[in-house]
């Protein structure tokens, strides 16, 4: 057996309020992949950081190659081998891939200029190594490729700084199925050169597909350690500290389902057209299709937020047309938006805050923040805690929780309006399994409690688990409906149109 | 479960942080008694705390608009207008001041309106829109005043910048100006720190797409921000009105120094964390150094270098704690 490249031995990070990291013991080998799980705020980033120099650990070490190592700073681990890819690259859109793969070491040539010429060869070479790397033009600019390429040219970079190690932060969050798989023969690819990789994902399928061994966080402490990849079962196991039995919550009844708490006819604007649906209450409604087919655009139109120029919307039975979200909220119009960082929270001000922060804006500006129609701070406390929310205290910044726990905040800023359709823009994106489990019940309890809910999401197991129908949209339209348990397939088919040439 | 562990860090994160400007005016007030032991008696520190009134006001109204996201240049000249225009309205007349004063407070609500319903609705960043009025009140109080300002203003609308209270028990005499203070930075600072506006005043600074997409009304909550702000302009031309004088040059310079108050408190530029209280210990901080430049007999171009110094340094040790504390 190899020796480790990488050795973390006894790792303990605390931040104010908070122990991120105890004890953790971690070791990664040349030519393996070791697959890096655990749920959010389980301390996968803060051990990343830690390894690359962006932290240092309170106590416990780092060894490469056997020698004791400390980086001051991300640069200084870059150069002794250890890349690390996150979710947002480190690219300039507006150079070009070779000035991106060599930014800071161009080659230099006669007189002190840069060499393009050798850049660009260089560049070229690097790229060959990938499957599809071919395809990229090592001249065009960073920006003008999509985001599976910019990925490749991050893992390019990785590997023109003869990176030993490559640690890839949930690679394939934004990703296709056909993408996914490039991915994976790239790191294949890796992992044949010999390089080390550190695999951060949650995806089950992921880690069967990649990973050699695995190392399964959980509350800042190594959960489990494998040699081999288990049963999923097992790594969930882990990961949450129960098995999940009931991850989706069961469909609606045809009882429980009521009239329909909203109707869209003729709904059009710039992005919509003919838009024809409904909603009712107790059901939750999927809504399906690739990126740009306009979920986004028609839960946007129906908050208000960019309105329907045509048709007719009724809520409860009442005809109403929104220009700005704070009618559609007054309405009764909840909307959990799709990027939490730069829609949903304000990020300097508490968790209270953040939970208070529509039945304030509904409140008089004068009176007590304390209370207000909707609710007082006890009863916000009560929300944020029966969302089971991690946190050292509610008066501390947002900005330090886990993704799933700033989502949870933003539902009980919701639950406080009792709204009668309550949208949700990809609710689980970069949440952990059990938080999701979580959302799903959730959203089942406020169906059952009488709202509507409409379900906007990228990851189709989840449409079709989570939905009582499913309604599937693209180029503005809805190009099909389906109720409960549609495959993939359908779903995929009516999504990219070719259904209407079969039939 | 969750709860337990996090009992006792609850209450750890409780113990009060002090905020740096306190340690700051503490060392400065030192230093100046240590200076003019004369200081330590009512006199003096009572004539500090009058001369620093309308600088804490400004600031408290400032506060506003930095925690919203902006900037309100426009305050200097807007004391500057209240001056020459009280002098120009009153024309000698002591009882028109009933009338004046809260023309003059309507004023500045009102220039505080137009510097929001800019930024809000003509999409102007808040830094050239406050430029704009800021050059626009100026040339209007040179205007109305036809350039050579008439020196008087009433006693009766002096009152609140130059008179004292006496025989007050303990301090012997207060100057009405130090109660304007106390009731003003009051006021602002319950609606900041106890009421919705002040909650969503640090909203709008923080995330104005957030907000807009959890209901805040953005634009009343901004216009509101600017308002205050003006309001606290006028109520500080009306002190400096009482104790500088009339001329067309009372309030210039104000605006910066507010924002350096504002900042020397704690406040964020580019907004979402603000308090009025700190904005009031970076005022009294401020007026403390230049007191004590004024013993060591420096003259007045070494104080623009010395404020524009403190506002780079606020600015740079807060950026500096924020990284400190993570994120």
């Amino acid at each position: 057996m190899t020796a480790p490249v990488i050795e973390m031995q006894g790792i303990t990070k605390t931040f104010p309020g908070v122990r991120a990291l105890s004890e953790v013991s971690f070791d990664v080998r040349p030519g393996e992949v070791q697959a890096l799980v655990g749920e959010n705020g389980a301390g996968k980033s803060t051990l990343i950081k830690i390894l690359s120099g962006v932290y240092h650990a309170d106590a416990g070490e780092v060894r490469m190659g056997g020698e004791p190592v400390h980086f001051a700073h991300p640069v200084e681990s870059l150069r002794a081998g250890i890349a690390v890819i996150y979710q947002e690259f480190s690219l300039l859109p507006e150079r070009s891939v070779a000035q991106n793969l060599f930014l800071g070491r161009e080659p230099r040539g006669r007189f002190g200029l840069i060499d393009e010429r050798r850049m660009h060869d260089e560049t070229r070479k690097v790229l060959d190594l990938f499957a599809t790397g071919g395809r990229i033009d090592p001249g065009r600019a960073v920006g003008t490729l999509d985001v599976a390429t910019q990925q490749m040219v991050e893992i390019a970079k990785a590997v023109s700084h003869d990176a030993r190690v490559i640690v890839m932060d949930e690679p394939t969050a934004a990703l296709n199925d056909a993408e996914c798989e490039e991915l994976f023969t790239t790191v294949d690819r890796l992992r044949e050169r010999g390089v080390a990789i550190i695999y951060i994902t949650h995806r089950m399928r992921e880690i069967a597909r990649l990973a050699d061994r695995v190392t399964v966080l959980k509350d800042g402490e190594v959960a489990a350690r494998f040699d081999a990849v288990p049963e999923p079962g097992e790594i969930v196991h882990a990961m949450v500290g129960r098995d999940i039995a009931d991850f989706y919550a069961p469909p609606a009844t045809e009882a429980e389902i009521g009239d329909p708490v909203l109707t869209v006819t003729g709904g059009g604007n710039a992005h919509l057209h003919g838009i024809d649906m409904s909603v009712r209450a107790g059901e939750i409604v999927g809504l399906a299709g690739i990126q740009g087919a306009g979920r986004v655009a028609l839960a946007m139109a129906l908050f208000g937020q960019e309105p329907f120029e045509t048709g007719e919307v009724t809520l409860a039975g009442e005809r109403v047309s929104f220009r700005t979200p704070r009618e559609a909220i007054e309405a009764g119009i909840g909307l959990l938006p799709g990027d939490r960082k730069s829609e949903g929270l304000v990020l300097m001000q508490s968790v209270r805050d953040n939970g208070m922060l529509t039945p304030r804006a509904f409140a008089p500006l004068w009176s007590s923040h304390k209370r207000t129609a909707q609710a007082d701070l006890a009863r916000i406390d009560e929300l944020l805690d029966r969302m089971e929310i991690r946190a050292a205290s509610y008066d501390q910044d947002i900005r330090a929780l886990s993704g799933g726990n700033q989502q949870k905040a933003i539902v009980a800023r919701w639950l406080s309006m009792r709204p009668k359709l309550l949208i949700f823009i990809e609710p689980t994106r970069g949440i952990d399994v059990n938080a999701k489990a979580g959302i799903y019940h959730l959203m089942r309890d406020l169906a059952r409690g009488g709202a509507g809910i409409l379900m906007i999401s990228s990851d189709l197991p989840e449409v079709i688990g989570a939905a009582d129908r499913i309604l599937v949209m693209q180029e503005g339209r809805i190009a099909a409906e389906f109720p409960h348990g549609p495959t993939e397939r359908d779903i995929m088919h009516a999504a990219t149109g070719e259904t209407e040439v079969a039939a | 479960m969750t709860d337990q562990s996090a009992a006792p860090d609850r209450k750890r994160r409780r113990l009060p942080q002090i905020n740096p400007v306190w340690v700051l005016l503490a060392v400065l007030i030192a230093g100046i008694v240590y200076m003019n032991p004369g200081f330590a008696e009512p006199t003096g520190y009572m004539n500090f705390l009058k001369r620093a009134a309308p600088l804490a006001i400004l600031a408290a109204g400032q506060v506003y608009v930095i925690t919203s996201g902006g900037f309100d240049l426009s305050v200097g000249s807007l004391i500057t207008l209240v001056v020459v225009g009280a002098s120009m309205l009153t024309n000698n007349d002591p009882s028109a001041t009933y009338w004046v004063i809260p023309l003059m407070l309507a004023m500045g609500l009102g220039v505080g309106a137009v510097n929001g319903a800019i930024v809000c609705f003509l999409r102007v960043p808040s830094l050239i829109a406050t430029l704009g009025t800021m050059i626009t009140l100026n040339g209007l109080a040179f205007l109305w005043s036809g350039g050579a300002p008439r020196g008087y203003l009433p006693d009766t609308f002096r009152f609140f910048g130059r008179e004292l209270i006496r025989d007050v028990p303990l301090v012997r005499f207060i100057p009405v100006s130090v109660i304007v203070l106390i009731v003003v930075v009051g006021l602002f600072a319950w609606l900041m720190h106890r009421t919705n506006l002040g909650r969503m005043v640090h909203a709008i600074g923080d995330n104005p797409v957030a907000a807009r997409l959890a209901g805040v009304p953005v634009n009343r909550v901004r216009i509101s921000a600017f308002m205050l702000s003006g309001l606290s302009g006028a109520i500080a031309g009306i002190l400096l009105g009482g104790f500088a004088g009339v001329s067309t040059d009372v309030g210039a310079g104000y605006e910066l120094e507010a924002i350096t108050a504002a900042v020397l408190g704690g406040a964020q530029l580019l907004g979402g964390r603000g308090s009025v209280p700190a904005a009031l210990g970076g005022a009294l901080a401020l007026t403390a150094i230049f007191t004590l430049l004024n013993f060591l007999g420096l003259p007045q171009p070494v104080r623009q270098v010395v404020q524009g110094l403190i506002l780079i340094a606020a600015v740079a040790l807060a950026m500096h704690r924020r990284k400190r504390t993570g994120t």
